[in-house]
């Protein structure tokens, strides 16, 4: 059980880097390079080559780090979930995870898949899914600073919430 | 003119980000102790 658990946080940990890499990669880098070279008419290579790749990760990261996370709570996911006494720190944490992994899949990811050409859509519709997209990706990076300072708490936090 | 959301800007998200982490954790430490 307990190499269950070290094996499920170093797994956690993976792809939650991977996860929140990536969508700082989004936020960061490719949203202003993609406005960037929309102007000089060289966004073509980035929409083929990178992003479907980028979000191939990003949305499979997610889910990895998400079952492994679960995992680690074992017995105590109700608990956390439930806010309960001296779980409510990883409690909160695990809400916004679950959240952004809402965001990810039922939000972000239709949408790109319309602004990728990946189904079919009209300019309109992969203009209004850009826009979705985009501000959903800025909720989840607002939402990863929480979920960090949460998730990342252990002894550390110690003086924050008396543990 | 057309009011801005602040999410859109990444400055905005980043201080968003920072007073909800605030406001959880004034929230969380209540549900501790």
């Amino acid at each position: 059980m307990d190499l269950t658990l070290a094996l499920a946080r170093w797994v956690h940990l993976l792809a939650g880097v991977m996860w929140l890499g990536l969508l700082y990669y989004f936020n960061f880098v490719q949203v202003p390079a993609l406005q960037a070279a929309a102007a000089d008419g060289t966004a073509a290579g980035i929409v083929r080559h990178v992003a479907p790749r980028a979000l191939f990760y990003f949305r499979w990261s997610s889910v990895v780090t998400w079952l492994a996370g679960a995992v680690l709570l074992g017995n105590q996911f109700v608990p956390a979930f439930a806010l309960a006494k001296g779980m409510a720190a990883i409690g909160v944490g695990a809400w916004l995870g679950t959240i952004m992994l809402f965001n990810v899949w039922v939000l972000i990811w239709p949408n790109q898949r319309k602004v990728l050409g990946l189904v079919s859509a009209t300019d309109e519709e992969k203009n209004h899914s850009r826009r979705v997209a985009l501000l959903v990706s800025r909720i989840n990076l607002t939402l990863s600073i929480p979920m960090l300072f949460f998730m990342g708490g252990g002894w550390s936090h110690r003086a924050l919430f008396g543990l | 003119m057309a009011v801005r959301n602040p999410l859109e800007s990444i400055r905005g998200a980043i201080i968003a980000g920072v007073i909800l982490t605030a406001v959880l954790y004034v929230i969380a430490a209540r549900l501790l102790s």
